[in-house]
């Protein structure tokens, strides 16, 4: 690890008036100190921000919560309020990492985590979201983990996050404060940039930014399942999921929401897929349909070209286990 | 720069970099060898510990981070004269061969009893606003962060299931 500076910010203007300096701030520091002591992040200021009172998770006017950037993945899935209303949120959560990272890791970390592309952890390899303009050893390489939408010539690494996609399909907002202490609120999905011919810039965070709330509006009706398909049962990275909302009514769906995660540089939502599906009646034909719309420009690199079926047939079955009959 | 650490109830001063990792702190800094280093990457639980009751891995943290908080390693959990229920239960079922990541798997079995106690759901509960029953395929999705080279899984779960048992 290189030398940093270290300051434990006492409240959040605080920290993002030191960010905006240059400083990085560290939460749960599980992605962070992991990529600290490969040095591939280098920062040489570290804002401690576990102090600052961010730690709450607590209803809005709206019907919906307000999650605290520092409650952790343990204590957002632990919550009752969560579990009952946003059931989504903590089945994307627990199907990620360990029960050791989750007591740490926190949602705003969580939602800003890096790529888990092999290249980008491997200093001695070609990467342009590391180093811009070095190449791309991921295409042509091993790309098992890799995008098949919204990739560039410059970069097809995934965002790995499970919360992020659940977030996404439940339509959550990010509450942001910036280094002069003024306050602004963004949608999940605006969040995050595609790669383009910048991949190392990941978000539309202004420099030092500071994550302070994610904003649920208020629960839709509808069964939410969480459906991640990765090489092993648990402990490891989604190579497709997806999260849906779906609700069906007279025998047509009334609610389509939907993202997906392990595809895509962020987590990926089409409101074009869930305004298909509405108003009409699930059937294999509407899946695959609605499997197209998603997938119409979806490009394989190789080792990752079995992601175009698994997605298919991931969504397929996740639409038909939640418009199967019983208690609809 | 300085710290100061409550580890099992004893307050330490720690003078230190910035970069000393809690792991680092612990086995270099004290002494106290029982949290064993195996990835220093967060991917295999052998360096979990208990902060203010919570497992976590103690290699991907900083030490700087921690004054003020109760933590909890091994030598906290009971001493070869008198065990914990869950140091006993490993002994009684061979949970262990080398022993190496014996410690974390301790330290993370004790703290994921009472996160079941307090009604926790995990990834394989049905129904997440359910508090789910200890069954062995929720003991062994609840400790995946604890790898065991020698694969001792097997005596692991019966040690676990038998404390589980015990105090439910
Ligand atoms: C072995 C292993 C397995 C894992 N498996 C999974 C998995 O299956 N699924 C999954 O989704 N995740 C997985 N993770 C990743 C884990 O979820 C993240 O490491 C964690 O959520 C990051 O949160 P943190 O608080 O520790 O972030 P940190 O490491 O502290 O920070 C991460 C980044 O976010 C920035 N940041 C943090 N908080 C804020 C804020 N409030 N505002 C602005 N910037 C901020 C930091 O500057 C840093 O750049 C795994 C991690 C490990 C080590
Ligand atoms: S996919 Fe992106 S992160 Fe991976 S090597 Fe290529 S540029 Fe780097
Ligand atoms: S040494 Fe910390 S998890 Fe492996
Ligand atoms: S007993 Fe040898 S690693 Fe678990």
């Amino acid at each position: 690890m290189r030398p940093f500076d270290y300051t434990r910010a006492q409240d959040s203007a605080e920290a993002a008036r030191i960010a905006g300096q240059g400083a990085t701030f560290i939460a749960g520091g599980t992605n962070l100190l992991d990529l600290m002591k490969l040095e591939v992040m280098t920062p040489d200021h570290l804002v401690d921000i576990t102090h600052l009172d961010l730690n709450e998770i607590t209803q809005t006017e709206a019907g919906g919560l307000r999650i605290g950037a520092l409650v952790t993945n343990s204590d957002l899935a632990a919550d009752m309020a969560v579990r009952r209303g946003w059931p989504l949120l903590p089945k994307a959560l627990l199907s990620g990492a360990t029960g050791q990272l989750r007591n740490k890791a926190t949602t705003g970390g969580n939602l800003l985590q890096r790529t888990r592309c092999y290249y980008f952890y491997d200093p001695d390899m070609p990467c342009n979201k590391r180093e811009p303009g070095s190449g791309c050893a991921a295409m042509g390489g091993m790309n098992r983990l890799h995008a098949i939408l919204g990739a560039s010539d410059a970069c097809i690494a995934t965002h790995p996050s499970d919360m992020a996609v659940a977030l996404r399909a439940l339509g959550a907002h990010v509450d942001l404060m910036a280094e002069d202490g003024s306050t602004r609120t963004l949608p999940l999905g605006d969040l995050y940039r595609l790669p383009g011919d910048t991949p190392e810039v990941e978000t539309n965070l202004k420099p030092g930014e500071l994550i302070t709330h994610v904003v649920l509006p208020a629960p839709v009706h509808g069964r939410q399942i969480y459906r991640k398909v990765r090489d092993r049962a648990s402990y490891a990275f989604a190579l497709v999921s997806v999260a849906a909302v779906i609700d069906v009514e007279s025998g047509v769906i009334s609610q389509a929401k939907l993202a997906f995660g392990g595809i895509a540089p962020m987590p990926w939502r089409m409101t074009e897929i869930e305004d298909f599906l509405i108003g009409k009646a699930p059937s294999e034909d509407l899946w695959e349909e609605a499997a197209d719309l998603l997938l119409s420009d979806a490009r394989g690199q190789g080792s990752n070209d079995f992601k175009i079926p698994l997605a298919r047939r991931t969504l397929a079955a996740v639409l038909n286990e939640a418009t199967r009959g019983d208690d609809q | 720069m300085q710290t100061k650490l409550t580890i099992n109830g004893n307050e330490h001063d720690l003078e230190h970099d910035t970069r000393t990792t809690l792991l680092d702190a612990l086995r270099n800094h004290l002494g106290l060898s029982g949290t064993k280093k195996g990835c220093d990457h967060g991917q295999c639980g052998a360096c979990t510990i208990l902060i203010n009751g919570r497992r976590i891995n103690a290699c991907l943290t900083l030490a700087c981070m921690h004054d003020g908080d109760e933590i909890t390693t091994i030598e906290g959990i009971g001493t070869p004269d008198n065990l914990s229920p869950m140091q006993a239960a490993f002994v009684q079922h061979d949970g262990f061969q080398c022993g190496y990541c014996t410690p974390g798997q301790i330290c993370s079995a004790t703290a994921m009893l009472e996160e079941a106690r307090m009604g926790w759901p995990s990834h394989v509960t049905d129904d997440v606003t359910s508090a789910p029953d200890l069954t062995d395929t929720e003991i062994s999705e609840r400790m995946s962060g604890n790898l065991c080279r020698c694969s001792a899984y097997p005596n692991i779960v019966d040690a676990i299931r038998q404390v589980s048992e015990k105090t439910t």
